[in-house]
């Protein structure tokens, strides 16, 4: 599903990201990135949506090598990647269901659809009720649900998830692990980025961890191996 | 793009209109503003080139005959007259017209002065009286009518006269007032883009977070772009729409409360009805192509990656 061979990330500033970078996440994988703040874990979620584009070697997302995409193409390779932030990037003029529906506006699905989809989704999230409610009007988990709502609604294959729960309290943490749970169930491939030891640790899955740019441990249901 | 789409496109830019209360305010009265001053300077030209027409119509040359020629030869040397191209309407003016044109040009203050002339002793000459296709040309074709004089041994023409001096120097200053004119609306244009095209950056700038969001959910940088599009077509139209109500409404009242004093001076002013149409035309198409204009420069610098 991610496939990246020997990717190194040099930004302008000379800075080092990441220095030749292997790995590759199957179809269906609940991954976790860990490791220091700085060592390239954002720039590593950033290459899979493309946000960034790798200095050297290849990164393929769902069999298309994401480095080499004509700036034209790359719209249509996010509709295939749901991505969740910690700062939630909701639209705050725009409602719950507006902004949940931006995502399938975007790709012009037919208006009825929309309806039927969103409300599908909010109803998954648990936020049917607040359909008409502005982001301010909400929690920070409840912000984070309709986050989710978002990248889940065209249903892509991969949802990538950088830190969801940094900014929210352990219990309500709970509750937004328990829907990418939900989301990984339905067959979707996630990777997410987290400083959440507990959650690593108590929520067993593949976990990568990155330190200085290179991956220094791989291991599948590994736990999260840092002191806070 | 879908129907549905477009749909789309259209309420999303006029909603955004509406959620930014204020920016949007700002805008229309930005280009208001601009459009304002143009406007202004679009009717004072307008006005002028009137004027210059007006004038253009009453330059006339007069052609004096020698008092001792035959019929036939006055006749002749009108006939020479018409056949210049340049010529679009002669008429005779016989001596006793002349002195009836000559007593109501005296008017009031000068009646009794010719009183002791008339057909019997009227020292007038014939003449004819001659207009041009191009009135700026009128010494060229003063010329010709001279050098036809000239030519013929008899003299028959004893002057012509077009107001020389008077007239060229009229149509230098109104060319001068057209010319200033349009350089001052030209400049204002440009003025009036710079301004709306900045106030929609900064509209678009304080939504840049809103694109980098649709960037990211996989909007392609079409369906990005035409919501501003509509937008800044919206804010131009509006302002400009305002503009001319404003603008057209102040004229008429200017016209109609001027119409007395500038008919005296016998200087007609352009109505509404003759120049709202084109004055309308140009203030709302020039609004709303900057408005188009000035938001897909400044969106095209935010799409980038």
């Amino acid at each position: 599903m991610i496939e990246m061979r020997d990717v190194w990330k040099i930004y302008p500033d000379g800075s080092q990201a990441l220095r030749g970078v292997s790995v590759l996440i199957e179809r269906n994988e609940f991954v976790y990135i860990v490791g220091p703040s700085g060592a390239g874990k954002s720039t590593f979620m950033k290459l899979i949506y493309r946000e960034e584009v790798p200095t050297r070697g290849e990164i393929s997302v769902n069999g298309f090598n994401i480095g080499k995409l004509k700036p034209r193409k790359i719209p249509y390779i996010r509709r295939n990647i749901g991505v969740v932030f910690q700062d939630f990037r909701l639209l705050p003029k725009l409602t719950v269901y507006e902004n949940v529906a931006f995502a399938m506006e975007v790709i012009e699905a037919p208006r009825r659809l929309i309806r039927k989809r969103v409300m599908e989704v909010l109803e998954l999230v648990g936020l049917k009720s607040k359909a008409n409610s502005l982001p301010a009007q909400l929690s920070g988990g409840e912000q984070q649900r309709v986050a989710i709502a978002r990248a889940i609604v065209n249903n892509p294959a991969v949802i990538v998830a950088d830190e969801p729960t940094g900014n929210l309290d352990p219990e309500t943490s709970w509750g937004i692990m328990n829907l990418l749970e939900e989301i990984h169930f339905r067959g979707a491939t996630i990777v997410m980025a987290t400083h959440n030891k507990e959650i690593v640790n108590t929520l067993r899955k593949r976990v990568i961890a990155i330190e200085n740019g290179v991956i220094v441990r791989d291991e599948p249901k590994g736990e999260y191996g840092y002191e806070i | 793009m879908k129907f549905s789409t477009l749909l789309r496109h259209l309420r999303e830019g006029s909603l955004s209109v509406v959620r930014n209360g204020w920016m949007s305010f700002a805008s229309i009265s930005s280009i208001a503003i601009s459009l304002f001053i143009l406007g202004v300077f679009l009717l004072l030209t307008l006005n002028v080139n009137n004027l210059t027409k007006q004038i253009e119509n009453q330059v006339q040359i007069r052609v004096f005959l020698s008092l001792d020629i035959s019929r036939e030869k006055i006749e002749a040397i009108g006939r020479s007259i018409g056949a210049l191209p340049e010529v679009s309407r002669i008429r005779f003016v016989s001596k006793a017209e002349g002195l009836e044109i000559l007593r109501r040009n005296l008017g009031e203050d000068g009646q009794g002065i010719l009183d002791e002339y008339d057909d019997t002793n009227n020292p007038l000459p014939d003449s004819y009286t001659v207009e041009v296709v191009d009135p700026e040309r009128i010494a060229e074709v003063a010329a010709k009518i001279r050098a036809i004089g000239d030519a013929d041994p008899d003299r028959p023409i004893r002057s012509v006269r077009y107001g020389q001096g008077t007239v060229e120097m009229l149509f230098r200053v109104t060319n001068a007032v057209r010319n200033v004119g349009l350089v001052i609306v030209l400049g204002l244009a440009f003025t009036a883009t710079l301004l709306i095209s900045n106030t929609i950056r900064i509209t678009i700038f304080a939504r840049r977070r809103e694109i980098g969001i649709m960037k990211l959910v996989g909007a392609t940088n079409s369906f990005i772009r035409w919501p501003f599009f509509v937008e800044g077509a919206l804010l131009g139209f509006i302002g400009s729409a305002v503009t001319t109500a404003v603008l057209l409404a102040a004229y008429n009242w200017l016209v109609q409360s001027l119409q007395l004093e500038f008919g005296l001076m016998m200087i007609r002013l352009v109505t509404v009805r003759e120049s709202g149409l084109l004055v309308a035309g140009v203030l709302i198409g020039i609004g709303t192509l900057i408005g188009i204009w000035g938001s897909a420069i400044s969106v095209r610098k935010y799409l980038k990656v």
